[in-house]
């Protein structure tokens, strides 16, 4: 798969870090990556302590089809995402805890039936879908500055709610039946949490896509526990961490002429394993 | 005499189709440091649970403190197991001590001086002080149990509801946990579930039998040793009488 970059000239001579920040889109692109990993390392964090990866997955695909709905509606696909990972979302927290449907099988079927309206509504738009790709397995190329915006206005929005439930996500991350016993509102900080998870995939899809969401939110945070004392320093590292797979993935997709979200996919992963093999032989007391 | 701290009067609850406990009758008052034993699946931790509120019965009712479960406000400690906490979890002790203070917080309200003046003399009664800044992924199984004793003192409860607190720690830490228990008998009302038969008649001043059904040893504050060796068969007995009328029954082994 080759990504748009290749239609530009003079591409070869240029493949020191200076020398393409002079484009505009490689500057939006730089600042895509950071404003990205903020909610990518404080979200991730969460999303890996309380091992809901599969939610987050599942209200990723399940926004495939506000994909569609844009498309259909012709409006921006980031903001036909967005109520459908929210709807996703509260829809997979409901089911699973006030419900009898058991977890995996409530994620399931959102995760199918949101990718089916996707595929429904895009074709069922006259045409050919233009950068459906790019939704799908990102481009962080691409990203035009009203974009850029409405990540920082959702970046500022998560911000925000950790800073301020910050003493009662941890509760509910660490002990959720305590809590509860303590008089916390557990559903409804649970059902935040996930809204923040929704919110985040919107921010994290134009970078990496709806179809690898779930490897930028999970692997640097996955990589910063096993080194970090608080959640607060966990969140610190893996938004370190996402900065660096980010631009270390960009700056390869550029050298390579490879798909960027991809690129910065294979750069995480190969940290991941390289980090997972080290905590094998080294100390296992903090991995248990 | 004051009002009792607890009050179930024949409560029935069913979890998923399967009836956990039955016509369960029992009255703990005030300073009162009460044993629960039995068998896995014996309905301990449900027990516990109807009484912190988290699950409901299907028939009898509950009162504690006077008021329906799950409304007192910060007067119960709870010691869960320390089976389920993922001890990869980056927090520390302290943190986790901090936690106790939540029933006394409002949403959005930060942990303040108070709090951590509090969950600090917390771990010292535990024992814990020097390691408050240490990782739970560091803390031996002894020493987590004593930061979760320590979290639910951290809220200045008047009831101490403690689940297996030796279930998984090493005799001597075993002995460490007993003489802590019995320092906080002084000021506290105590229920502890277990089925750590071997010493635990020494310590504590009621022991009751539970199977589903509730069978009560009321004994006073002393214990001989004859009724001690009484009680030490005893889970056995109520293992192999299963399928038992079914009733709530009261037994005076005095």
């Amino acid at each position: 798969m080759s990504s748009s970059i290749a239609t530009l000239p003079e591409r070869q001579n240029i493949t020191t870090m200076p020398d393409i920040l002079h484009f505009e889109f490689i500057r939006n692109a730089f600042l895509a990556a950071i404003l990205t990993s903020v909610a990518c390392g404080i979200i991730g964090t969460y999303v890996v302590v309380r091992r809901i990866g599969f939610i987050s997955g599942g209200i990723a695909h399940t926004a495939f089809g506000g994909i569609g709905l844009s498309y259909y509606l012709g409006l921006n696909p980031l903001v036909g995402i967005i109520p459908f990972s929210l709807i996703a979302a509260i829809g997979i927290g409901l089911l699973s805890r006030k419900a009898r449907i058991s977890e995996d099988t409530a994620i399931g079927a959102f995760w199918a039936a949101g990718m089916s309206a996707g595929v429904i509504l895009i074709g069922l738009t006259p045409g050919y879908a233009p950068n459906l790709f790019s939704y799908l397995f990102g481009n962080i190329l691409t990203v035009p500055t009203s974009d850029l915006q409405l990540i920082l206005l959702l970046d500022l929005l998560v911000m925000v709610m950790v800073g301020l439930l910050s003493k009662e996500f941890l509760a509910i991350s660490f002990d959720e039946e305590y809590a509860k016993i303590s008089g916390l509102k557990t559903l409804a900080l649970d059902l935040v949490m996930l809204c923040l998870i929704a919110l985040t995939v919107v921010i994290m899809v134009r970078i990496v896509g709806i179809v690898m969401v779930i490897a930028l939110l999970t692997i640097p945070a996955a990589v910063a526990r096993s080194f970090s004392q608080s959640l607060y320093r966990m969140m610190a590292f893996s938004t370190l961490f996402s900065i660096l797979f980010s631009i270390a993935g960009l700056w390869l997709s550029w050298i390579f002429d490879l798909a960027s979200g991809a690129t910065i996919i294979m750069v995480a992963a190969l940290v991941f394993l390289v980090n997972a093999l080290l905590g094998i032989h080294g100390n296992r007391q903090t991995q248990c | 005499m004051s009002d009792p701290v607890i009050v179930c009067d024949r409560l029935c609850v069913r979890l998923g189709g399967v009836t956990v406990l039955k016509g369960l009758s029992l009255t703990v008052h005030e300073g009162d440091f009460l044993a629960v034993l039995g068998p896995n699946g014996g309905g301990k931790t449900t027990l516990l649970k109807v009484i912190l509120g988290l699950v409901k019965p299907v028939s009898g009712t509950v009162r504690v403190f006077g008021k329906e479960p799950g409304h007192a406000d910060g007067r119960i400690g709870y010691v869960p197991q320390t089976l389920h906490f993922d001890r990869s979890f980056p927090i520390s002790a302290m943190e986790v001590v901090l936690m106790g203070r939540l029933s006394r917080k409002r949403l959005l309200q930060r942990y303040g001086r108070e709090d951590r003046r509090k969950a600090l003399e917390a771990l010292e009664i535990t024992g814990l002080a020097s390691l408050a800044r240490r990782r739970i992924g560091a803390l031996s199984g002894g020493e987590l149990q004593r930061v979760l004793i320590a979290r639910a003192l951290a809220g200045e409860p008047e009831l101490l509801l403690l689940d297996e607190p030796t279930a998984s720690v090493d005799p001597e830490m075993k002995t460490t946990i007993y003489d802590l228990l019995d320092n906080l008998r002084r000021h506290h009302t105590i229920v502890l579930v277990t089925h750590d038969t071997g010493t635990i008649g020494r310590h504590v001043s009621r022991i009751a039998c539970l199977n589903c059904t509730l069978d009560m040893h009321e004994k006073g504050s002393t214990l001989s040793r004859a009724t001690l060796e009484n009680l030490y068969r005893y889970p056995v007995d109520v293992v192999e009488h299963r399928d038992s009328s079914g009733t709530a029954k009261y037994h005076d082994h005095a």
